[in-house]
């Protein structure tokens, strides 16, 4: 035995000398006079919840901002850099925010660039503040938390919108709706989760929708994962409101609009604040009787633009469900490169400084023009979305609006 | 105070809801209950089970309940695998071994699926899936009855299997008298191969039964692991007719502490129950049969 242990070892310290050697002397006399020829490569960090309980949105936002750099780079990478291609550099945060900013901590010694992170409020405040200690530029995805750009760091920035602006938004879009229909809603039930994100929306819409006109019934609260939701409905069904808000994650979302459809629950309107399937193709496509008429206030592109229906094309062509994980992760890369462009330079400052004063054309998106304020871009906004005949259309605003709204539902 | 008119849907929901978390609970009881194995991956398992019901029926077309002739039997064959070539293996026979090689196995089977079917969460739609019965003014999804049927069914089998063949009374043997039952000739690594297989397979009939009014994804075995365990205890161990009744109260319990305490607060009826449970009957409702 003893002596079948030591050929293997001789072995392999022979194969790793061999190797090694071969590797060395390629390294000296190959590659490198191909290298030189290049400019450095720009390094990205791309954080996101790859696995864990958000996975399937963290793996959304990373294929978004992979399509991105490959756009990028099939288009001649960054020119006032002699043409520098953006290189990836991949982590996954697992949903914990200590684990997204370990991750920052190391990409920053490796010398990264710029990042983009981090999918939820509470990832994207970590590593947004990790990334500050090195001034590297960190460009948040989706987090909306309004608190992620109010903390004066000078190297966070976010092209999407924010919290407040949506739920103010959608609160003033649910009342124009309303009242454009002769305001035939005045009461409404509202169905959340219970972290932050429910709760929040919930405490929001229960202070701010009494001012509309619109009574706020009764706030049902549950918990992740809710197995059914059947008495929910029944509760709702009781109580028979003009409109039901449910403010909850895909698989909840899911299930209660199928248990409002098998209970035959009728109320003038669905409508929901970041629902978290309202603007999913994947549940209009798995469920088209369910999420027929639902009304959402989220993130979207804007319909009526040729260079956002390309991109969600070659999203799909991918394979990929066109959620806004992979447009608003997609534009993030989008608005860090624009910078390494204007600033010529990888130099921090010089790329903070070109994003604070970014006015990159948006038009893919239905915002107004790119302006930073504290590193929120303050042109951008949600809009409304409503499922109508197995497809999701915009109708509000109007200037990108591609449906009319059904209102009341039939 | 909620009104009667909810009250009666609410206890024919919990019903229904109950005979699905039944069905889980009944290869448990038969693992845990009779073969005192803690199957931590039995979560994990029917996660397996959902992935192969939405697959035959993503792929093939084939409808959930056409696959009870397809997975279940899958399910046996890969539970018997699992005890034998790793569980029983990597156990020497030891309870706390068996703990962690389950809780293992659960990790793996839960991140190979993630790694593989990504954290994607997918649901069928069936002709049938809004389809509804009214009984007593309330709508009960046609998936959910038919899952109620189903558990009486899978129940009753259990039970007739357990008291009329010779592989039930070597299973009983065994959970009596090891040492006993090795002595009398019983093949015992088989013996509790074909249990698990069987408790895993139960998983499979679950699995087919519950994929038409829900949904999977890797995580999704989790909402019903701990249930099932207090499914178990609160039946009696092994007793497959106390599994039944206990989910079934277990699932009304649920749908009526949802109504009056709230949707979060509800849940802990059903720990409350286990811990009177175990406070004044510790073997469970029917557990002196066992």
């Amino acid at each position: 035995m003893t002596e079948k242990k030591q050929s293997h070892g001789i072995q392999r310290r022979d194969f790793l000398k061999t190797t090694g050697a071969a590797a060395l002397g390629l390294g000296v006399t190959g590659f490198p006079a191909v290298l030189r020829a290049q400019p450095a490569a720009v390094k990205v960090g791309l954080i996101h919840p790859v696995s864990g309980f958000i996975a399937f949105s963290g793996t959304q936002c990373r294929e978004g901002a992979l399509m991105a750099i490959a756009d990028i780079n099939a288009a001649g990478g960054i020119k006032s850099l002699g043409g520098a291609k953006l290189e990836a550099v991949l982590a996954d945060s697992q949903g914990k925010p200590d684990i997204g900013a370990a991750e920052v901590a190391k990409m920053a010694e490796a010398g990264v660039d710029g990042f983009v992170a981090g999918y939820s409020s509470a990832i994207s405040l970590a590593t947004s503040q990790e990334a500050a200690k090195t001034n590297t530029p960190h460009i948040v995805d989706v987090g909306v938390s309004d608190s992620i750009v109010n903390r004066g760091l000078s190297n966070t920035f976010r092209f999407g919108p924010g919290y407040g602006k949506i739920a103010a938004f959608a609160v003033d879009n649910l009342d124009t709706i309303n009242k454009a229909a002769g305001s035939p809603a005045k009461t409404a039930m509202i169905i959340h989760e219970e972290s932050l994100f429910g709760t929040g929306t919930a405490n929001l819409l229960s202070e701010k929708l009494p001012e509309k006109g619109i009574e706020v019934v009764e706030v049902i609260k549950h918990a992740n994962p809710t197995r059914d939701f059947t008495n929910i409905v029944l509760q709702i069904k009781s109580k028979k409101p003009d409109l039901i808000i449910p403010a909850n994650y895909y698989n909840e979302y899911v299930l209660l609009a199928r248990t409002m459809r098998q209970q035959r629950v009728e109320a003038m309107g669905i409508y929901s604040v970041l629902g978290g399937a309202a603007s999913n193709y994947k549940f209009v496509k798995e469920f088209p009787e369910a999420a027929e008429y639902i009304m959402d206030c989220n993130h979207w592109f804007n319909p009526k633009s040729d260079v956002a229906l390309q991109r969600k094309k070659a999203a799909e062509d991918k394979g990929l469900i066109y959620t806004y994980e992979v447009f608003l992760a997609y534009n993030a890369v989008l608005g860090l490169a624009d910078a390494f462009e204007r600033a010529g330079t990888t130099d921090k400052e010089a790329v903070n400084a070109a994003l604070a004063s970014s006015t990159m054309d948006m038009s893919f998106m239905p915002y107004g023009p790119t302006k930073m304020v504290n590193g929120q871009n303050e042109g951008a906004q949600p809009v409304n979305t409503q499922v109508l005949k197995g497809d999701i259309e915009v109708i509000f605003p109007e200037e990108f609006a591609s449906a009319e709204t059904v209102f009341p539902m039939k | 105070m909620p009104d009667l008119a909810i009250i009666i849907p609410s206890v024919l929901n919990g019903l229904t809801t109950g005979a699905l978390y039944a069905l889980v609970a009944l290869g448990l009881t038969l693992i845990y209950g009779v073969l005192h194995i803690i199957n931590f991956a039995h979560g994990a398992l029917l996660m397996v089970g959902l992935y192969a019901v939405y697959f035959l029926n993503a792929t093939l077309g084939i409808d959930p309940y056409v696959a009870l002739l397809i997975v279940p039997p899958l399910m046996f064959a890969l539970g018997y695998a699992l005890q034998r070539g790793i569980i029983g293996k990597a156990s020497h026979g030891r309870d706390e071994n068996i703990l962690l090689v389950t809780l293992g196995l659960s990790i793996v089977i839960e991140n190979l699926s993630l790694f593989v079917f990504k954290s994607d969460t997918r649901a069928i739609d069936t002709p049938y899936s809004f389809e509804v019965v009214e009984i007593l003014g309330a709508f009960l999804p046609l998936p959910k009855v038919i899952a109620f049927a189903g558990a009486l069914i899978t129940a009753t089998l259990l039970w007739l299997l357990m008291a009329r063949t010779d592989l039930g009374k070597a299973i009983r043997a065994l959970a009596k008298e090891r040492k006993g039952a090795k002595l009398v000739g019983i093949n015992t690594e088989h013996v509790f191969a074909m249990s698990f297989g069987l408790g895993i397979g139960c998983l499979g009939v679950a699995a087919c039964l519950l994929l038409p009014s829900y949904y999977v994804n890797p995580q999704v075995g989790h909402g019903f692991v701990l249930i099932a365990f207090t499914i178990v205890v609160l039946g009696g161990m092994g007793s497959f007719v106390g599994a039944l009744i206990g989910g079934l109260i277990i699932g009304v319990v649920e749908a009526l502490g949802g109504l009056f305490l709230g949707e979060s607060l509800g849940q802990i009826g059903i720990f409350l129950i286990f811990i009177l449970v175990l406070i004044f009957r510790p073997t469970g409702l029917l557990g002196h049969k066992v």
